[in-house]
């Protein structure tokens, strides 16, 4: 079984849910996609408005550069065809947060092709075997502005800021066929995109939001009449609108209705989805080619650049973890999940550590530290190169693990260096011989009931004499040390 | 002083140069012509103030030594450029009161180049007529009349017939002009005048009001070729805030002036012998072929086999372009708004467009509208984009044989206010000389070659290839050097 | 194609244009007529002609990703934009209340 066996069960017997989603991301970007102002999150209203972006009379759009090669690289990052020929498109309508009176976007010619993503297997999620979801198109358009709603008893205020900021929609074939997979798909795009640098990614500011495409069909028919639910800010949002979409499709329909291809919206709250009817009025978006806009060429030059700065993506990472470094499949997954992660953990690996040692430390100390103080890994107190000089202490036997911990702890607190706490507090680790055996002596002489139990042939004590040799050292005896000599003298 | 206005850009220019009068004495003789123009109602705002500033700057720079291109020399707007702190409307209501944060690119040329704004031009509104009875603030009344007592209002022409009528009533030596379908040379061919529509990309559109963005195109009219050659250089140049600008260098079109056409061949068009043509029009063309003839010039006769298409798909591509320029007229961040009693959002949108938009423009927009919509959007825009690819290819095929054309620049003379004004499709017919071009973006130009038996002035086309502004000016040069054209508008207003 | 009282009215809502009965119905053979004309395009054939894409052949320019680069072009406006706002409050543009 490598497809999902998700079915919605309804009167009439089980149901299969078609899912596509059109995903919109904000292209990072200093300035906006047709003029100079800027994008920057959260500004007092209409700051970051030109008098292009106010649609003044005899405004002009000219593109910016740097929005095109970010679409450009994403296509690239989901290998889809990469067009070098294509235009923008005006859709007409008519909305107080659209000041031109159109949206520029690409219709006819997109500039990024059919390409796909593979979502990963995970049998807890019944995604028995990795899937890969086609990608349509990618396309750039036009961000409108804001509607405020609750400041003023008669008026709706407007605030353009947002407006004409580019965003990159990213629309996939209708392939997934379960909650577990549309979201999967999304937090695979999320990745994808951070990874690239062409979308922050951040959902609760917008940056990111699906249109998700919902319809039911008995297994094996033809595609039902599909809904669109707008604006879903988040992966469990995504999987709410599809089971909650789902189910209602489903109960309509045995009810004896029918789906109306509409537009919907998801109350989080309610966790229902509502139709968007104040919209619903014939849509005729009088599409045709932006005359204030020439074709878009590519060169192969601008394209080499762009294949040339895209970064490792979290696939071939991961392999490349589990593959030339031995780092266990789980741990490769949760170091590539997220960009910021994986850069730190690269720069860590970058000052020459051992790979599955790093991996380790950074999945057990590191983590379970932020965890602790509530930092994400880029506000981390503890910088790669700090925690390689702590690495590189234990790896060539200077302190051992346990030191290492608590040296760990005092470089969070003081952002202080290993090499130099360990050599402030005295932590070195001691290979002493003639010291280890004078410790040694003394924990035999200490413990002599144990000592006759194990030369009486309980072996398993060795343990705890290596124990209590350790505490007596304060763990600065090298362990290897510890085992020879211990074995040495219990042998007597 | 009032002599002073009968100068031309160049005699002004260069008798201030000279020190034969102040650039002062120009802007106040100016000034009192336009004041005392009101009958022909050319301006829809006055800026004397304007003009004596630019004037004063200018008598400055003169003793400083320091004179620019266009120093001492006031000119009309047309009311579609937008003009930072004075009302811009594109002689629509809904745009009344509004005043720009900001000037548009071409404007802001000529003012670097030391030009003076005497005010803001009469035209039709949103650039959508040719005889400019579709302006919110009234018909452009042009200063021609016909003989022998007869003293029907006449029109200027359109869109741009506020720059036409003030230029050939002596109110200012030049204007600006917009040419989406032919609002520079058909009203420069009925105010006895010369205009020239660039190659489309040389001037740039930024902060001209919009009508089809893929058509306007700025110019300058004024009494003769060469003053068009001055205003056109002051112009035109790249400018990165527009898309479809022509990253070229402008070229010293008046420098380049020779009425010279040695080795140039011009071509003779026959699809434009149009089925009732005025007889006076036809016999205005064979002089024009004579006059070119005698300059030098071989003429040959070419084909352009599509000409009768190039108004349909004019009437499909402007108005589609229109309807989704214009939809930023909606009442919510300037001009009218209109808010009936407890109306939402889109009756806003739709009362204020009602009220805010003219009848002509509101059938442009309407027809826009439905060849855009779904269903019949290839039927009518695609299959209009790929005739105007025709008629390109029409007239690559000519320059094979030939450098330029010659042709009437509309089919008759000025007609009476009201005439036309109950059929727009008798209206649209005006354009029908000067529509090919501006769907191929090409240079042409209108220059005056008689009067017709009525007294009114008659116009000569020029078409050109691509870029090639100077062979046009030249062209238009040889023509008015023969005709000889010193008829004026006698003085009634 | 002709069109009728009902997609002229359909038309107009499209447009946002508000229009009485009587303004729909002076329309119809208004519009019908220039549509007629047009429709000469049909003859022509060009089954093997692109639909122009650039009127004088040229590609798109790409400017830089430079906030407020061309002051013209930049933000930081907020006086300039709201100037001739209708109705402005608190920095805002206001329009009549919208439901969704």
């Amino acid at each position: 079984m490598t497809e999902t066996s998700y079915r919605i069960q309804g009167a009439t017997g089980e149901w299969e849910v078609v899912i596509g989603l059109e995903v919109h991301a904000q292209v990072t970007s200093n300035a906006k996609l047709f003029s100079g102002a800027a994008t920057a999150f959260g500004a007092e209203p209409n700051t970051q408005v030109s008098l292009v972006d106010a649609a003044m009379p005899g405004m002009l759009p000219v593109p910016n550069r740097e929005c095109i090669r970010q679409a450009v690289r994403t296509g690239m990052a989901i290998e889809a065809q990469i067009n070098k020929w294509s235009r923008f498109d005006r859709k007409n309508y008519f909305y107080a947060d659209l000041p031109q009176g159109y949206q520029i976007s690409q219709l006819y010619h997109p500039i990024v092709g059919e390409g796909a993503l593979e979502i990963d297997a995970d049998e807890k999620a019944g995604i028995p075997a990795p899937k890969t979801i086609g990608i349509e198109r990618i396309h750039v358009e036009q961000d409108a502005g804001k509607l405020m709603h609750d400041q003023h008893p008669t008026m709706s205020y407007v605030d353009l800021n947002r407006s004409g900021v580019a965003l990159m929609e990213i629309v996939s074939r209708p392939d997934m066929r379960s909650p577990a997979e549309a979201g999967a798909y999304l937090a695979k795009l999320r990745q994808i995109l951070r990874y690239v640098g062409s979308c922050d990614g951040n959902m609760d500011q917008g940056s990111m939001r699906a249109d998700v495409n919902v319809s039911v069909r008995k297994p094996g028919e033809e595609f039902g009449t599909r809904t669109e639910t707008k604006n879903v800010n988040s992966v469990r949002f995504v999987m709410a609108v599809v089971e909650s979409e789902a189910r209602r499709q489903v109960d309509l329909i045995e009810d004896g209705g029918r789906v109306v291809q509409e537009t919907r919206l998801y109350d989080p709250d309610k966790n229902v989805t509502r139709s968007m009817r104040s919209k619903e009025d014939a849509h005729d978006y009088r599409y045709f080619p932006d005359p204030d806009l020439l074709p878009l060429e590519l060169d192969d030059a601008f394209l080499e650049e762009c294949r040339a700065s895209l970064p490792e993506l979290p696939d071939a990472k991961r392999a490349r973890y589990v593959n030339g470094l031995g780092v266990s499949a789980y741990n490769a997954a949760v170091l590539t999940a997220d960009v910021e992660t994986a850069r730190w953990f690269e720069a860590l690996l970058g000052e020459g550590v051992d790979g599955k040692q790093a991996a380790n430390w950074v999945m057990s100390e590191l983590f379970g530290a932020l965890n602790r103080l509530g930092k994400d890994i880029a506000e981390s107190p503890v910088s790669p190169e700090q925690a390689a000089g702590l690495l590189k202490l234990v790896a060539d036997g200077t302190i051992s693990g346990t030191i290492a911990k608590q040296v760990f702890e005092i470089m969070l607190e003081t952002g202080g260096e290993a090499a130099a706490i360990v050599e402030e507090k005295g932590l070195k680790q001691t290979s002493d011989t003639g010291a280890i055996e004078a410790v040694i002596a003394e924990v035999l002489a200490k413990n002599p009931g144990q000592l006759e139990q194990y030369r009486g042939g309980k072996e398993a004590l060795f343990g705890f004499f290596v124990g209590q040799t350790m505490k007596a050292t304060q763990g600065k005896a090298n362990p290897g040390v510890v085992n020879e000599l211990l074995k040495k003298a219990l042998a007597g | 002083m009032t002599e002073l206005t009968n100068l031309t850009i160049a005699q002004i220019r260069d008798g201030f140069r000279a020190g034969d009068f102040s650039a002062r004495d120009v802007a106040e003789g100016f000034n009192a012509n336009v004041a005392a123009a009101k009958l022909l109602n050319a301006f829809i705002v006055e800026t004397p103030d304007h003009a004596l500033a630019a004037a004063d700057a200018a008598d400055k720079d003169r003793a400083a030594g320091t004179l620019k291109p266009l120093s001492g020399v006031p000119i009309g707007m047309k009311d579609l450029f937008a003009t930072k702190g004075v009302q811009t409307t594109a002689a629509s209501h809904i745009l009344e009161g509004f005043v720009p944060e900001y000037e548009s690119s071409v404007s802001q040329k000529l003012w670097d180049a030391g030009a003076g704004m005497l005010g803001k031009l009469n035209m039709d509104q949103f650039a959508m007529g040719s005889s400019n009875e579709t302006s919110y603030f009234g018909n452009v009344i042009s200063p021609w009349r016909r003989g022998g007592g007869d003293n029907a209002p006449l029109t200027p022409g359109g869109s741009s017939g506020g720059s036409a009528a003030a230029i050939a009533a002596h109110l200012c030596p030049g204007a600006t002009g917009t040419d989406t379908g032919g609002s520079i040379r058909q009203p420069a061919s009925f105010a006895g005048i010369a205009g020239i529509k660039p190659t489309y990309g040389r001037c740039s559109r930024w902060g001209i009001v919009a009508f089809a963005s893929s058509l306007d195109q700025a110019g300058p009219m004024a009494r003769d070729v060469q003053d068009c050659a001055i205003l056109l250089e002051n112009m035109a140049g790249f400018d990165p805030k527009d898309s479809t600008s022509l990253n070229m260098p402008v070229p010293q079109w008046e420098a380049g002036l020779s009425a010279d056409l040695k080795g140039k061949r011009i071509g003779i068009p026959k699809e434009y012998r149009v089925d009732g043509m005025p007889a006076e029009i036809d016999a205005l063309w064979e002089q024009g072929i004579a006059w070119l003839k005698d300059a030098g010039a071989e003429i040959v006769s070419v084909s352009l086999p599509h000409t009768k298409y190039a108004l349909p798909a004019y009437y499909i591509v402007a108005p589609a372009e229109a309807s989704s320029n214009l939809a930023r007229y909606d009442g919510v961040r300037y001009g009218l708004r209109d808010l009936p009693d407890g109306a939402g959002l889109q009756d806003m949108y739709a009362a204020t467009r009602a009220a805010g938009f003219g009848a002509e423009v509101k059938r442009r927009i309407m027809i826009g509208t439905y060849v855009l919509s779904a269903g019949f959007y290839d039927a009518y825009y695609t299959q209009a984009q790929k005739v105007r690819t025709l008629i390109a290819r029409d007239f690559d095929a000519a320059w094979e044989s030939c450098d330029l054309l010659l042709t009437p620049t509309a089919p008759s003379a000025a007609f009476a206010l009201g005439e036309k004004s109950d059929d727009p499709l008798a209206m649209y017919l005006n354009d029908v000389f000067t529509v090919p071009t501006s769907l191929a973006g090409l240079p042409a130009m209108s220059v005056p070659g008689g009067l017709d038996a009525g007294g009114l002035p008659l116009g000569l086309q020029i078409i050109g290839k691509a870029f090639d502004e100077q062979g046009v000016l030249n062209a238009g040069l040889a023509i008015e050097q023969r005709a000889g054209f010193a008829a004026r508008a006698e003085k009634w207003w | 194609m002709s069109v009728d009282h009902a997609t002229v009215r359909k038309i107009a809502s499209l447009a946002r244009i508000a229009a009485s009965d009587a303004e729909v119905e002076a329309m119809v053979p208004e519009l019908n007529n220039i549509l007629g004309f047009v429709e000469q395009l049909g003859e022509v054939d060009t089954s093997s002609v692109e639909p122009m894409t650039a009127v004088i052949p040229n590609t798109q320019r790409l400017r830089d990703d430079v906030v407020n680069a061309d002051p013209l072009t930049g933000g930081g406006v907020q006086s300039k934009v709201l100037a001739n706002a209708p109705a402005r409050e608190h920095g805002f543009f206001g329009v009549p209340k919208v439901i969704e």
